[in-house]
């Protein structure tokens, strides 16, 4: 009897990691359209109204908790001011988005510069969930299909760039912000004040390997013909193929997305520039966001 | 009674699960301490396999790990693979050991949050993803690990309330119940007990 219990014990355990690592290789090895990633979506879109309704039942919770967490710290005064100077970086970057933009293409005059990317379809939305793991850097908000946002829209808030949506579900959206590893984006260096680096330079920015909080704006031209410094501001580039309308970015150009924090000059002597960026906004405390629901309204 | 028993426990343990991950997701990740969150489904599972055993306990982990898995968009098995070992040892412990202690959980909690922290580091290295091994890795599991220890003993003993009225037989309940059947307000009656009112009750 004993010896059956333990021989039971053994089977069910020995199935269960069986089909954990079947699970596991399946997924990994399967396109974003499989059964299995169909299922997930599926789950997120069942779940996502008891999310949603838990986050806002258990929002007094997080808020309360959260509150004592940033008053321990004396971050209150911080906040206030992070949050202006993110104000004018915001309104610096697009500024200086604009005056290359002019300087260099005629057309882009056509560009609608008063306003706030609000020709691009901007859809507020919560964030309903957060993944803990420094793995998966993904938010769930409670704005979906429904609400028209589709796959791969970009993602903003107060500040600049959070990420892209991942997976619209007809309620909801799985968001990948920018410090997951999957990320990269098209980014472009700008003019700051104080600082006499070059401007208008294009690269590719990814979380830095090793820090997903720190970004890393690669393929930039060497220093010797174009030198970057620290605090200018990184925009999204907003790439366009000339050759091919259709080839162009998701993400329209002069979205702010971080301040140049420290250059790589190792590589820049034979090989391209590489800085690291720090995103302007605090992915961990973001609580509200907008999707871009027209990314390529203003072209 | 075993009839009872077999449907009793698993729906209480399918709703600790369920309301573990969605508290996670909503509320818990969401809350930051020194930059890192708690993560209370690894003490939930932990729980589970210490109250009912290491079957349970994988089985438990198992189904957890899948649902963090589905809900948070990962990649599926990676968390079920490694909440599977969490639940069966901490089963196993309670088998071999029956560790009486009352600050087992917290010890329990910190082994099986910084064993996650590093199988999923493992994992993800073995499947390619080249960021982030590092010392901010390193830093993010020990301090998760200290917050999970801290939060170890409210949640067990939230699990262990929630589950202590399907738990099966145990010998060592069962002699407390007859001991202490004056003394403490907490008290069941024993199976004797409760054999001897039925009869009386026919």
């Amino acid at each position: 009897m004993h010896d059956k219990t333990i021989r039971r014990r053994r089977a069910v355990l020995a199935l269960l990691v069986v089909v954990s690592l079947i699970l596991l290789t399946d997924y990994f090895g399967e396109s974003s359209s499989s059964p299995l990633h169909s299922l997930q979506r599926g789950v997120v879109a069942v779940l996502s109204p008891i999310q949603e309704g838990a986050s806002k039942v258990l929002s007094p919770v997080r808020d309360v908790t959260n509150w004592v967490s940033t008053t321990l710290q004396a971050k209150s005064a911080n906040k206030r001011l992070a949050a202006e100077n993110l104000k004018y970086k915001k309104e610096l970057a697009l500024d200086g988005y604009d005056a290359i933009e002019y300087a260099n293409d005629q057309q882009l005059l056509k560009l609608d510069t008063t306003d706030n990317l609000r020709s691009y379809g901007l859809v507020g939305a919560d964030v309903i969930a957060r993944n803990p793991l420094l793995w998966y850097q993904y938010i769930t908000i409670d704005k979906g299909r429904d609400d028209g946002v589709r796959d791969n829209d970009p993602v903003i808030s107060q500040g600049g760039l959070v990420g892209d949506v991942l997976s619209a579900g007809a309620s909801s959206s799985t968001v990948t912000l920018v410090t997951d590893p999957k990320f990269a984006v098209g980014a472009m260096i700008e003019a700051s004040a104080g600082t006499s680096g070059v401007a208008g330079v294009s690269g590719v920015l990814e979380p830095e390997v090793g820090d997903p909080s720190t970004l890393q704006l690669s393929s930039l031209p060497t220093s010797s013909s174009a030198e970057v410094q620290t605090n200018q501001v990184v925009v999204t580039s907003g790439f366009k193929d000339t050759n091919d309308p259709n080839i162009e970015s998701y993400y329209p150009g002069g979205i702010p997305i971080g301040q140049v924090s420290t250059q790589n000059p190792a590589d820049s002597i034979t090989t391209n520039q590489e800085v690291q960026v720090t995103p302007f906004v605090n992915l961990a405390q973001v609580r509200t966001v907008q999707v871009l629901t027209k990314p390529h309204a203003g072209t | 009674m075993n009839r009872e028993f077999s449907l009793h426990l698993p729906l209480r343990i399918a709703f600790a699960a369920f309301l573990a991950v969605v508290l996670q997701e909503t509320t818990v990740s969401q809350i930051s301490l020194f930059g890192v969150s708690a993560d209370i489904t690894p003490i939930v599972v932990m729980s589970i396999g210490l109250l009912c055993g290491s079957l349970q306990g994988a089985i438990a982990g198992f189904a957890i790990g899948l649902f963090v898995d589905l809900a948070l968009f990962q990649t599926l098995g990676v968390t079920s693979l490694l909440y599977i070992a969490v639940g069966y040892w901490s089963g196993r412990l309670r088998e071999m050991r029956d560790p009486s202690h009352g600050l087992i959980p917290m010890l329990l909690a910190a082994i099986a949050t910084g064993f996650t922290g590093v199988g999923m580091a493992v994992i993800q290295f073995m499947l390619g993803v080249t960021a982030p091994v590092s010392f901010l890795l390193i830093e993010q599991i020990i301090v998760q690990m200290l917050i999970n220890t801290l939060i170890a003993l409210p949640v067990y003993e939230i699990v262990r309330r929630w589950l202590y009225p399907a738990l099966p037989g145990d010998p060592r309940r069962r002699r407390r119940t007859y001991t202490s059947a004056a003394m403490s307000p907490l008290q069941r009656p024993s199976e004797r007990m409760v054999r001897l009112a039925r009869s009386g009750e026919r």
